[in-house]
């Protein structure tokens, strides 16, 4: 009942914040209603590094405490991780297009760590699919989690280490969040916008997570029930051999 | 395509996106919940 209501929470929030985003914020001077798509896509890019974080914090303490409880919560950041990593992905590119004039970059740093670490992920929910095994699943996934989130201040930090096409943070950088470089209505808006997908980001975590029990608990029942039968069937069998009388 | 048009693919993408994984969790969840249902049933009516 409480995960319904942050769902609905979570929906208004983000109807009010895409209005908001939408028809409220004036358009920016150069870059026109394009700059539109940055409350999206700045804050789809922040959430697949927060999901990425808890698929890796879930990993390390599941190799810790060996929980399946963890693995389902690493496999739920991981999930949604790779949902939001992919529409900040196609954000960016439907922003790149109409202010750099080029949909994709493989020379800027940004884009191509963004790109490797969807690539990451996605590797990382089929090694999932490898063996019907949930503790030797859970300690794969665990570890490939770890290494993957590598990634992600490396993905982060590109902006500042190296050169490319992708401007550098506008308040992400510690020496700018009390002095952004972007209108204060537009960073407003930008927060606003992330508040709301935070509250439906925390939503599809807990119904994935709640789905990955579920999920568990039947591979489990199955399991259980084919060793029964495989039981039954091994002694049916020297029921047979037995010899009558 | 001008700004606007790439601004709705945009939101267009980005947030029915999040309604459709929402959606697809939620008969998921419907599935396995009644997969389980049926599995407690089998499990009663065995005994």
């Amino acid at each position: 009942m409480k995960t319904r209501m942050l769902g609905f929470v979570a929906l208004i929030a983000v109807v009010g914040a895409a209005i908001n985003g939408l028809f409220v914020v004036p358009a920016d001077l150069n870059q026109g209603d394009a700059q539109r798509v940055m409350y999206v896509h700045v804050a789809s890019a922040w959430l697949a590094y927060a999901s990425f974080g808890v698929t890796a914090l879930a990993g390390l303490a599941y190799l810790v405490r060996r929980d399946l409880r963890l693995d389902a919560l690493a496999l739920a950041g991981a999930e949604v991780g790779v949902m939001f990593t992919a529409f900040a992905i196609w954000g960016g590119m439907m922003w790149g297009k109409p202010v750099w004039g080029v949909y994709w970059q493989w020379e800027d740093p940004r884009l191509t760590t963004t790109a490797l670490l969807l690539a990451l992920y996605v590797g990382y929910l089929l090694l999932r699919r490898l063996t019907d095994d949930p503790a030797r699943r859970a300690a794969r996934a665990a570890v490939v989690g770890l290494i993957a989130a590598v990634d992600i201040p490396i993905v982060h930090f590109s902006v500042i280490w190296w050169r490319g096409l992708h401007q550098g943070p506008t308040i992400g950088d510690p020496s700018k969040i009390l002095n952004p470089s972007a209108p204060l209505q537009f960073v407003l808006a930008l927060l606003a916008m992330l508040g709301a997908f935070t509250l439906v980001w925390v939503y599809l975590l807990i119904r994935r997570y709640q789905l990955a029990r579920l999920e568990w608990h039947l591979e489990d029942d199955a399991r259980r029930g084919r060793v029964e039968a495989a039981r039954r069937g091994a002694v049916g069998a020297v029921g047979v051999e037995e010899p009558a009388g | 395509m001008t700004n606007v048009e790439f601004v709705i693919a945009a939101y267009g993408v980005i947030l029915g996106g999040i309604a459709l994984y929402t959606a697809f969790l939620a008969r998921r969840i419907r599935i396995a919940q009644e997969a389980s249902h049926r599995l407690d049933g089998d499990v009663d009516e065995a005994r």
